[in-house]
């Protein structure tokens, strides 16, 4: 493992690495002019051999998802760029727009070229300023070099790329909701069928990929897919619906470890492993009680359940709703997991986008349960009622449009389920928690 | 002459090249209005709708939907800091800094310092979990925030 050499984030922390002169000088944009060399479909079939799946949390493989658009469609077909990251514990595809911005928008030019789309909009959460002036800059400079804009190369090939700010909401990171945003509107998501491909961004068929997703394709049509296959886990046979999890993988690590960061290995690496390989260890010297696997959404990772390998089909084996964006958080032993699950709720009530009625109801619920277990008026049977909640919402009970609202079920169902014991203590002893920041937060 | 410069509106005029029709210039005008004026009233909801060639509703609705714009009744400071609440945050104080800032500025969440130069917020993950707890000026992460630390910025602004 420790041989392993970065490819992703190589040119990370270089001097000036932002520039599209140090870009060019490290081969960039050499894959895009091998990509216009060659037939879109083989493009296409590049990506697809390389088992390249989804990095943004569904994982859904990137090349089949470009073949559902339809055939000799006249136009425009719209690739829509999710920089949305918002899944709390996430900051992977910040770090690859502020320090290798030029990495990424390669990426986009070669699948745009693939998916015969003259136009991508990166679709960026508006905190990250520092993405939104690095990015501004790049594409600028794309055009000034003749990358973007009509003609490119000679080969007939025109693209144009556009930046467009959301507005601090986490449900645009939600494909549909993303292209209604996009559009202007509330970020409502859409009932799906129709799904992009067929009816996306402005009624045309759009391909919605994430920016980790997008510097893949790069690197892919740099080295080709055999490189990206020969890293990570082919599939499980005892999973049939398991497609492998190849190439290599952003892991990012933060809560209470020595050395919170993003690190790049290949896929399936445990989370024992990042966190005393890579994240310097659980800090203070503690034990770690509870992982987060891949953003809050994803659920719990127990102390006995670290051993599971962070690949596409691991964290589902345990339990947890998948490997979502890869995104680990520690909870040492000193911490409640009450405290922890409370933020949890809290964050999705706060983002629950209000469409359908068992999220809108069922977040603000659970949230109110928690707070009322957490400052020491819980009862017993308060455990059951979060569980009946989170059970009757989500896409998988078949009563909400988007699966925001499996994510906000999944903590709690994985808490109350791996962490009772904790919980019925909490309860049974009388216990309160109140800090005055509490008081605080309130008045949204 | 409305609430909008014409600069403002030639701004907004800008974007259209951008996007197939005017409504999805929605955010990026609301943006530029925010950013100018420190919050978007009513009027200027109505000229956004005007030049966007929308019902002022579709405009309103958009807007409030995000909270992140501001009417009249909640101007923004000069500055906007958002302190991160979300869990890698919390787990390394960001709610006792939340807590800090507000009682250094004699503020809640969401109101401004009697000097008018910050509006303070709390904010879900932030996405600088790496530099935990983190908070944001404007657009601008900050991380590894002490109180010390959160001091000094608001001392610079």
């Amino acid at each position: 493992m420790s041989t392993f050499e970065p490819t992703l984030l190589a040119r990370i922390n270089k001097p000036d690495s932002q520039s599209l002169e140090t870009y060019r000088r490290d081969g960039g944009y050499e894959g895009f002019k091998k990509a216009l060399g060659m037939a879109p479909v083989d493009v296409i079939n590049q990506v697809k051999d390389s088992g390249l799946r989804g990095r943004g949390g569904a994982g859904f493989p990137t090349g089949l998802k470009w073949t559902f658009l339809p055939k000799d469609h006249p136009g425009p077909i719209y690739l829509a760029i999710n920089a949305d990251e918002s899944e709390p514990a996430t900051f992977n595809n910040r770090i690859l727009m502020e320090q290798d911005p030029h990495q990424v928008l390669e990426g986009i030019a070669i699948s745009c070229y693939a998916i015969k789309s003259k136009k991508a909009y990166i679709y960026l959460r508006y905190e990250y300023g520092r993405s939104y002036r690095a990015l501004k800059k790049a594409i600028e400079e794309c055009y000034a070099a003749g990358l973007f804009g009509q003609n490119i190369h000679g080969t007939g090939f025109d693209l144009d790329v556009v930046l467009h700010r959301g507005a601090a909401a986490y449900i645009c990171g939600e494909e549909t909701g993303l292209i209604e945003s996009l559009e202007g509107k509330r970020a409502w998501p859409r009932i799906k069928p129709p799904f992009p491909a067929i009816e996306g961004l402005f009624r045309k068929p759009t391909i919605v990929n994430n920016i980790e997703t997008m510097a893949c394709v790069k690197q892919i049509l740099d080295r080709g897919a055999d490189w990206f296959k020969s890293m990570g886990v082919p599939p499980d046979p005892s999973n049939p619906r398991d497609a492998g999890s190849y190439g290599p993988k952003l892991y990012c690590i933060s809560g209470h470890v020595n050395k919170p960061g993003c690190v790049e290995l290949p896929m399936g690496i445990t989370a024992r492993q990042l966190i005393d390989e890579h994240g310097g260890g659980v800090w203070k010297g503690r034990n770690a009680k509870a992982v987060v696997p891949g953003g809050i959404s994803m659920g719990f990772l127990s102390a006995s359940e670290l051993d599971t390998p962070l690949d596409f089909n691991g964290p589902g084996k345990v339990g947890c709703l998948g490997l979502g964006t890869a995104a680990i958080t520690v909870i040492d032993d000193h911490t409640s997991m009450v405290d922890v699950l409370f933020n949890c709720a809290r964050f999705f009530a706060h983002e629950s986008c209000g469409q359908c009625t068992p999220c809108r109801e069922g977040t603000a619920w659970m949230h109110k349960i928690l707070a009322r277990i957490r400052m020491g008026e819980g009862q017993s049977r308060d455990l059951d009622l979060l569980n009946e909640v989170a059970s009757s919402m989500g896409i998988i009970p078949g009563t909400t449009i988007c699966g925001l609202s499996d994510g906000a079920a999944w903590p709690i169902k994985n808490a109350i389920k791996k962490f009772r014991s904790e919980f019925e203590e909490y309860i049974q002893t009388g216990r309160k928690t109140v800090k005055p920041s509490d008081a605080l937060m309130e008045v949204h | 002459m409305g609430v909008l410069s014409e600069e403002l509106r030639d701004q907004i005029r800008a974007q259209f090249p951008n996007y197939p029709n005017k409504r999805a210039v929605v955010l990026p005008a609301l943006h530029l209005v925010q950013d100018a004026q420190r919050h978007v009233s009513i009027e200027a909801v109505r000229e956004i709708a005007e030049l966007l060639e929308l019902h002022p509703s579709e405009v309103h609705d958009t807007m409030t939907f995000y909270q992140f714009f501001k009417d009249e009744k909640h101007k923004l400071g000069k500055h906007r800091v958002w302190v991160c609440r979300s869990i890698s945050c919390m787990l390394r104080g960001g709610e006792e800094l939340l807590q800090h800032m507000c009682e250094k500025l004699h503020v809640h969440p969401g109101q401004t310092s009697a000097d008018g130069k910050v509006t303070m917020e709390f904010a879900e993950c932030l996405g600088a979990c790496d530099g935990a707890p983190c908070i944001l000026v404007d657009d601008e992460a900050h991380m590894n925030i002490t109180p010390e630390k959160a001091d000094e910025l608001l001392k610079s602004l």
